[in-house]
């Protein structure tokens, strides 16, 4: 496997050297990577940096520039003072990063590695494991409200804790409703992530797993030595997508109640002010660049040193 | 050892002689994850077979006995009436019209890129993995305004657009799949293409391969399982977007299938039985295609192992 | 901008567009295509005088659409108009209101009345209708007048239907336990204690989604306070740290003990149903949510009584009434056809042929012919009769951009905990200051 690695990985530098490339090649791989590039930075980028502009305007989203105001840092000052939600939406995005790394990321591995076994029935596991992905948020938010309604839900009444003296208030406490939201996500992220490692675990040979445990190591022992180095990028793609999901988490708390009493997350504090008839858009852009910022904060560095490591190396 | 006798020999090695280990009886520990397995199974598919229970209750006996309750009417009279009141084929024709190219159009792109930037070594490549990777990380809402204010700017022909521009087009809703979901494939392609060991390129490189040639007919047929593990994941957020939908299409009978399920829900009342049982019909297309790739990444081709 | 004179977009005129863009195309050139872009997104009035007007509807659930196509074949037999309509379901259509009026919108859509109507005015993304009122003006009290006007004094808005807010029960439940309607703050206190040692919860109050809650709030802040002192408070968003709020948030706290429990985590459907169960006595609510619980052998259960008393000066003088109506776009293709739709649709005549599917409104032009109504449609008439100020909903009252992002999160934090009402205060107060110093 070292050897194998070593290989791989020292083949850029290699290239470096020896490569020419014809001038089909080289207008083939221009093509290939301009393009997409372009369509990202006119269609993603572009409006992103507009974004990020518009948090220092006051505007309603309504004509052209000259129907912007500038307001300076205005918009963050805001936010940082008399915005009540901000804090709590930060506190909430952490805590579910947190949660989809201790929870869903583990958890995912897990049954991906279980279920790459030739097992009897693995398909039918992951495709209900899987099932949760695929649901549309309608019915999704319909089947928080199912089983976790205070008075209807199926949680309360199996529990007995319906009824007008003992009921649990899952939706609508504001310490607890965030921990009946983590669940319905968890349950989402963890098929999710054992789809991307299934995948990954691809790249793993059976051959030396099994020439591991005929070399007499356990179960553990060879995952350990064997699977997770090869699933090292999978687990860069692994940990990238978490931080993603968590900070721009969204729709199952907007379809609960819009992201307020307890669920206030940065995503809905965006929609509230930049969505609908609100036009508060540089408020809503400043939310925006603050969230922006903490994404980049949490990922560019990870993927800046890994990426690096590799061409390196 | 090339290309085409690393993968020719792991498959005919499997296929001739499998593995003798696979076949034995039951051990206590597989019968143990069995056990674990299936509970976790019946916990995660509790809500949905729930949901489904519902869906087949109208909705005036849940709203008088409750939703955790026995009794009243079964039938399938909510799938009737959703198929009938929210013209479900309609709506299922709008979201193949732009599900399917943003799909095909975004792996397309993303492979492209992907190999670029992990089969070669361009003093850009970390730019451009950055710039991809990156662009996911701002939700749809942020970008909007100013997107909103491109798309109303940007003329289109009129074959393309009743609007004359992006906005309320087809071509302008699948555009910005592919600009918005190209990043996250390009990001976790590039990752899976760093597995795939260079001396099968080099091979192809060696016997006269063009760049093209080496990312169409050597590189892209070994990332079969990750495409379809993509496939599946973006099938599904293209399918079940409702945002890009909601905001760049005016018309709302060019929506895709996630307005039709908003089209039975009323100013305030919602019967959610109803929007239930529509859910579960707008499910089905999202089911059909993770089964139909998900052999691709249960049994596809086995690579980066260096056998021997 | 507006020289410049498109085809009509309808799907009817589909290949004279086409060919006018292609031409445009080929004269502009790629360099201009920008300007060429800025002027045809906003189109003026289509040249030949078309038949055709286009209408953004907002009812795409199968209910109100189906009274809608009765309502606009009827249109096509009495104005000689076909109408296009363009179906989008009603949270979609709210939600992307700014955009869709600045992309193309229909000629004719529908809205509501309030801040909400006169902020579109203000912004100039809305034709006035002034014209049309002339022809209509006949058959609407002053009340609608002066809700159908801009802040400018045009008329922008077309009223279509209305209902009110009120205090609701089963009157079954009520007959069988022997409870009087009150009509003061005491009496009903009392009845809500009666209910409570009775095991009912005594008011069915539910506000997962926030909305609900600002229905209570205003009746409170209008009885107490007064219309006045209420429609400034909205308007101006001065006022929140004064003293005559603070009164408001201090009566809703007599009222919490008695809501249903668990009521942050439940939705107005939840609630209305405790009241269709049997297990509640009151819910203040509006007749369009609360009679589309209460249908079919239900509808004549459902009984109401205006908000109590609370304040002498100024009695039950306030009714929450949210009208709906139709606006006009900017730029209509067919303005005379938008205009002529219009005057139709403010009609008594084409008012009653759509409620005839709908018990749960009332008809905003005179003339209606009452008897047709249910029972709960005639007590909402003469409970909107008896009022001297219709007020909207809190959320049509005030900015957008204060009503749901500041103060539904902020009466949530107060019913969560009620001691902190003077801090939710102030700080509701900083954030109505800076909302309003930028927003115009």
């Amino acid at each position: 496997m070292n050897h194998l690695a070593s290989i791989t990985l020292s083949q850029p530098g290699r290239n470096r050297r020896l490569r020419r490339y014809t001038k089909r090649d080289r207008a083939a791989l221009t093509l290939m990577g301009g393009v997409p590039l372009l369509l990202s930075l006119a269609f993603v980028w572009l409006p992103a940096l507009a974004t990020v502009a518009l948090s220092f305007f006051n505007w309603t989203g309504i004509g052209g520039f000259s129907d912007m105001k500038p307001a300076g840092v205005n918009n963050y000052r805001i936010i940082f003072s008399i915005y009540p939600e901000f804090p709590p939406a930060i506190e909430h995005n952490l805590l579910w990063l947190l949660v989809f790394f201790v929870i869903p990321a583990p958890f995912g591995l897990f049954l991906a590695h279980q279920l790459n076994k030739q097992l009897r029935g693995s398909r039918i596991y992951q495709s209900i494991l899987f099932l949760p992905v695929v649901l549309s948020l309608a019915l999704v938010g319909f089947m928080t409200e199912l089983v976790f309604s205070p008075t209807q839900g199926l949680v309360n009444n199996l529990t007995g804790h319906a009824g007008q003296h003992n009921l649990i208030d899952w939706l609508g406490n504001p310490s607890l409703n965030i921990w009946a939201v983590l669940i319905m996500a968890c349950w989402r992220q963890t098929g999710y992530v054992m789809i991307l490692f299934l995948a990954g675990l691809k790249s793993v040979d059976p051959s030396l797993q099994e020439a591991a445990s005929l070399d007499g190591a356990n179960e553990w022992q060879s995952f350990r030595h064997v699977v997770w180095p090869a699933l090292r990028p999978i687990n860069i793609v692994v940990v990238v997508v978490t931080v993603i999901e968590s900070l721009r988490a969204f729709d199952i708390v907007y379809i609960i109640n819009q992201g307020t009493n307890g669920l206030e997350l940065l995503s809905t504090l965006i929609t509230a002010n930049i969505i609908g008839e609100t036009s508060r858009i540089g408020f809503g852009s400043a939310l925006a660049t603050i969230l922006l910022v903490i994404s980049l904060a949490f990922v560019l560095p990870y993927v800046y040193t890994t990426f690096r490591k590799d061409t390196r190396s | 050892m090339t290309a085409a006798t690393f993968t020719g020999s792991r498959t005919a090695a499997e296929a001739a002689a499998p593995n003798p280990n696979r076949r034995r009886r039951l051990r206590p520990a597989r019968a143990f994850l069995h056990v674990f397995l299936i509970a976790t199974c019946i916990v995660w598919i509790a809500p949905v077979l729930y949901a489904l229970y519902t869906s087949l209750r109208p909705y005036a006996d849940t709203a008088k006995h409750g939703y955790v309750s026995v009794g009243g009417h079964y039938n399938l009279s909510n799938y009737t009436t959703a198929w009938n009141e929210a013209d479900l084929p309609l709506y299922f024709k709008n979201s193949a019209i732009i599900t399917i190219p943003a799909l095909l159009i975004t792996l397309w792109l993303a492979s492209m890129v992907a190999f670029v930037v992990a089969r070669h070594s361009f003093k850009f490549n970390l730019a451009m993995l950055m710039i991809f990777t990156a662009g996911n990380l701002l939700p749809q809402q942020a970008i909007i305004t100013p997107l909103y204010k491109l798309y109303i700017t940007i003329p289109l022909p009129g074959w393309l657009s009743d609007s004359g521009h992006l906005d309320d087009s087809f071509f302008g809703l699948i555009l910005i799949h592919v600009a918005f979901q190209t990043g996250f494939c390009v990001f976790v392609l590039s990752n899976f293409m760093r597995t795939i060991p260079h001396e099968i390129t080099e091979a192809a490189r060696v016997d006269g391969a063009s760049e093209w040639r080496q990312y169409w007919q050597v590189v892209l047929p070994l990332c079969r399982p990750a495409l379809a593990a993509l496939a599946t994941l973006e099938f599904t957020w293209i399918y079940n977007d409702f945002f890009w939908a909601t905001v760049l299409m005016q018309t709302g009978s060019n929506r895709p299938i996630t307005a039709a399920l908003n089209n039975l829900t009323g100013q305030f009342f919602t019967d959610n039985n109803l929007i239930s049982a529509a859910s579960m019909i707008v499910a089905i297309p999202t089911l059909v295609v993770f089964f139909a790739l998900q052999k691709q990444f249960v049994s596809g081709l086995t690579l980066g192992a260096n056998k021997g | 901008m507006t020289t410049f004179h498109s085809a009509s977009s309808s799907s009817t005129h589909g290949l004279a567009r086409r060919t006018v863009l292609k031409g445009a195309f080929a004269a502009a050139g790629v360099a201009a295509l920008p300007t060429l872009a800025a002027c045809s997104s906003s189109k003026s009035g289509g040249g030949e005088a078309s038949t055709v007007v286009s209408f953004g509807s907002n009812a795409a659930v199968p209910e109100p659409k189906g009274a809608y196509q009765t309502l606009f074949a009827a249109a096509k037999k009495s104005t000689g108009l076909t109408i296009d309509v363009n179906w989008v379901d009603h949270n979609t259509f709210q939600q992307n209101i700014t955009t869709y009026l600045q992309g193309n919108p229909q000629d004719v859509f529908n809205w509501f009345a309030g801040e909400r109507m006169q902020y579109f005015a203000g912004q100039g993304l809305v034709s006035n209708v002034n014209d049309v009122w002339d022809k209509i003006g006949g058959s609407y009290t002053d009340a609608m007048k002066a809700q159908s006007k801009g802040s400018d004094g045009n008329y922008y808005f077309v009223p279509f239907d209305y209902y009110p807010w009120a205090v609701f029960y089963s009157k079954s439940l009520w007959a069988s336990k022997g409870y009087q309607e009150p009509t003061n703050w005491d009496d009903f206190i009392t009845l809500a204690k009666k209910m409570k040692s009775d095991n009912l919860i005594p008011l069915a109050f539910t506000d997962k989604d926030g909305w609900p809650a600002m229905g209570t709030f205003d009746y409170l802040n209008m009885r107490i306070n007064g219309y006045q002192f209420h429609i400034d408070l909205m308007r101006t968003g001065q006022g929140w740290a004064s003293s005559q709020v603070a009164a408001v948030f201090d009566q809703w706290k007599q009222l919490i003990p008695y809501y249903s429990p668990g009521f942050l985590g439940l939705t107005w459907q939840e609630g209305a149903n405790q009241i269709l169960n049997k297990q509640a006595g009151m819910m203040v609510l509006g007749l369009d949510q609360i009679g589309t619980i209460f249908t079919g052998s239900n509808a004549d259960d459902l009984g109401f009584f205006a908000f109590p008393e609370i304040n002498s000066t100024y009695g039950q003088d306030s009714v929450e009434a949210p009208i709906d109506g139709f606006m006009v776009a900017k730029s209509p293709k067919n303005s005379a056809g938008a205009g002529k739709l219009l005057e139709y649709l403010g009609t008594a005549a084409a008012q009653q042929l759509w409620l005839g599917s709908n018990p749960a409104d009332i008809a905003t032009a005179s003339g209606v012919d009452t008897s047709k109504y249910t029972k709960p449609q005639t007590a909402a008439i003469s409970l909107i009769n008896s009022a001297k100020h219709l007020s909207q909903f809190m959320d049509r009252d005030t900015l957008p951009s204060f009503a749901d992002p500041v103060m539904l999160p902020a009466i949530q934090k107060f019913l969560n905990s009620p001691s902190d009402a003077a801090s939710i205060l102030k700080n509701v107060d900083a954030q109505a200051k800076t909302i309003w110093a930028t927003n115009g």
